[in-house]
């Protein structure tokens, strides 16, 4: 044990996700020897998050507005919604330069033992996003583990009767991959989502 | 393949390649009452004979754990690591014809195991199954006769896995669909009982996820069933059949004879069937075989059609209740002997041929499928008489390989002789001769 206030910021850092005691230390004592100018940018930043970052009010990423970069671009087609469980997975499609229509992000997945039901991802929103009739395509792009699969099954099951395409992301062989390193599940899903090519 | 495992690899397929299978090299670091220990280990019959306490069944235990990746004495890995280490690690040549294939497995209890095949590290330890499979004799078997259904239910499913690795991934997606539909159906059932609104809207997608992979197991459990079925039945009057020639085991099915031992696969997904059209059998909740061993595609898509019927036949009692009723894992393989179910009625001897019955059984169907196991007898002749003990060192005689742990010499048949290690406090030496 340290004294004071260097296990306190231990204590602090070691709550943070990813990061056991002995990183939490490092970091401490990383930040003690660091320029202060650094260390205090570093405070400032923390400060603000909570005071300055908001979600979308339409599609509930993070953003520094009203509306997040994303949604306030006319640029984006309004058509397609792609629904997925985190912000972070908004930037991991972006990368990819692919989509060009807009997000929903849900703040989770259904997870009974996690206390999480519908009603408490933005769900009813989502559904309230689709009722002027724009949206064409919705896209579900939750985890490809149970409880992702399970709240995509629940938004199709919602979803399909308005009339509104509903898909989901193919799940399957990753590229540059052997096909015989490939596990059984993966391969065993590649084969389910099969496409005809000829 | 050559230019990702630079060492000679064993073939990766983990599926029926042909060669006979043993282990050359065990090591052991912080593992149980082992600090460190380096085992050369040869084909044939290895016996390690020590007094109890001094580290025998740790041995085979070890082993054991690099084929199933768990224990068969304890449910949690804290106990296999030595007091005061943070880890323990298991080390193993396995050698397949002519290709080895060194696996090492680090048990870090609390966190994920770490694996490594050929030094190259593995994304799931998962991945280590299949490479080493064993069947295992102990004491605990006889829980398999006279235990809760539960036993049964586990070495069904064990034995599925080592027969078709990819079921480990299955049966984890199963119970975690499980333990999630369960919680919903019990935390809307304390609402209910509290006066709140109870919330099931998703217990349709979960019904879906829960049918998916049950069908899957059940049809896979299904087919293990039929396949064991004739080979328990023979490995039971083999071992139970007196030396007498004139009561050999084909007599006794020549003479037309009741047959002596029966297994019978109850399904909670079929009970609530009027017709068993789907399974071929009238007023029977069993599975008798034929259709569910057949073709697995069509007959797991008429189970899932089955099991979502069943679980809406019986949701307002499960929403009662707040338990998920319908499934594999309420599921019991019945064992009978001479018509009378054994869980009860078997004597200590009768129970103790049935247990080794479905061990010889699950050898031999995995010799069959050419999956080559290593047998594991551990402190097993001790506990059975001297005819049993006879017929199961010669029914073991024609595995590649066969560890045994004994506390004293004379407990094992001297048909099975082979190498011989003296364990005394944690240390194994060869004994000559």
């Amino acid at each position: 044990m340290y004294e004071g206030i260097v296990q306190d910021l231990i204590d602090e850092l070691g709550r943070l996700p990813g990061i056991g005691p002995k990183s939490a230390q490092r970091i401490a004592f990383h930040l003690l020897s660091a320029d202060p100018a650094d260390v205090r940018r570093l405070a400032a930043t923390l400060n603000e998050i909570k005071d300055k970052v908001r979600f979308c009010r339409l599609c509930f990423n993070v953003a520094q507005a009203e509306l997040c970069r994303i949604c306030s671009d006319q640029r984006r087609d309004p058509e397609q919604i792609c629904v997925v469980e985190e912000s972070k997975d908004v930037i991991a499609i972006e990368r990819t330069r692919e989509f060009r229509g807009r997000y929903h992000v849900l703040g989770g997945a259904i997870n009974p033992i996690g206390g999480i039901g519908p009603d408490d991802l933005h769900i009813r929103e989502l559904i309230a996003r689709l009722a002027d009739g724009t949206v064409t395509e919705l896209i579900l792009a939750t985890d490809p583990n149970t409880e992702g699969e399970v709240t995509a099954s629940y938004l199709a099951r919602q979803i399909a009767p308005m009339g509104v395409k509903v898909t989901r992301l193919a799940s399957g062989l990753p590229m540059g991959g052997d096909l015989e390193w490939a596990d059984e599940v993966t391969l065993g899903r590649a084969f389910e989502g099969r496409r005809v090519v000829a | 393949m050559t230019a990702r495992f630079p060492t000679t690899g064993i073939c990766s397929c983990r599926s029926g390649c042909p060669g006979d299978v043993h282990l050359t090299h065990l090591s052991l670091m912080d593992f149980r009452s082992y600090p460190a220990l380096d085992l050369l280990l040869a084909p044939g019959v290895t016996t390690f004979v020590g007094s109890n306490g001094q580290g025998k069944t740790n041995l085979l235990e070890a082993v054991g754990y690099l084929a199933t990746l768990g224990s068969h004495r304890v449910a949690s890995d804290a106990p296999l690591v030595r007091q005061g280490a943070a880890s323990a690690a298991v080390r193993a040549r396995i050698v397949r014809g002519d290709r080895a294939a060194l696996v090492e497995l680090e048990i870090i209890p609390g966190r994920a195991n770490r694996a490594r095949l050929n030094r190259v590290p593995l994304g799931r330890p998962r991945d280590l199954l299949g490479l080493l499979v064993m069947v295992l004799f102990a004491p605990e078997d006889l829980a398999l006769v006279r235990g809760d259904p539960v036993e049964r239910r586990r070495f069904l499913d064990d034995l599925l896995v080592a027969r078709t690795p990819r079921l480990a991934g299955v049966l984890a997606d199963y119970d975690r669909v499980l333990r999630q539909r369960s919680t919903l159906l019990r935390t809307a059932a304390a609402a209910r009982r509290g006066g709140r609104t109870s919330d099931l809207r998703t217990l349709d997608v979960w019904d879906a996820q829960l049918a998916r992979y049950g069908s899957e197991l059940l049809a896979a459990r299904g087919a293990l069933v039929e396949a064991l079925r004739p080979r328990v039945e023979n490995a039971y009057s083999a071992v139970a059949s007196s030396p007498a020639p004139t009561r050999s085991p084909a007599s006794i099915s020549a003479a037309g004879e009741v047959t002596l031992t029966r297994l019978e696969y109850h399904s909670t997904v079929l009970a609530g069937l009027p017709d068993q059209a789907l399974i071929g059998r009238a007023h029977s909740a069993s599975i008798p075989g034929e259709p569910i061993a057949g073709t697995p595609g069509g007959d797991r898509a008429a189970l899932e059609e089955a099991m979502l019927a069943e679980l809406a036949r019986l949701r307002p009692k499960e929403i009662e209740r707040g338990v998920t009723l319908v499934g594999p894992h309420r599921d019991e393989l019945l064992l009978f002997i001479n018509g009378r179910p054994a869980r009860g009625y078997a004597s200590h001897g009768e129970s103790w041929s049935l247990a080794l019955a479905l061990k010889l059984a699950s050898f031999e169907l995995l010799r069959d499928d050419q999956r080559e196991p290593v047998l594991l007898l551990d402190d097993v002749f001790a506990e059975l008489d001297t005819h049993r003990r006879a017929r199961l060192a010669e029914l073991v005689m024609p595995a590649e390989q066969v560890l045994v742990t004994a506390a004293v010499d004379a407990d094992v048949p001297v048909t099975l002789a082979g190498a011989r290690f003296e364990v005394v406090d944690g240390r194994v030496d060869h004994v000559a001769g």
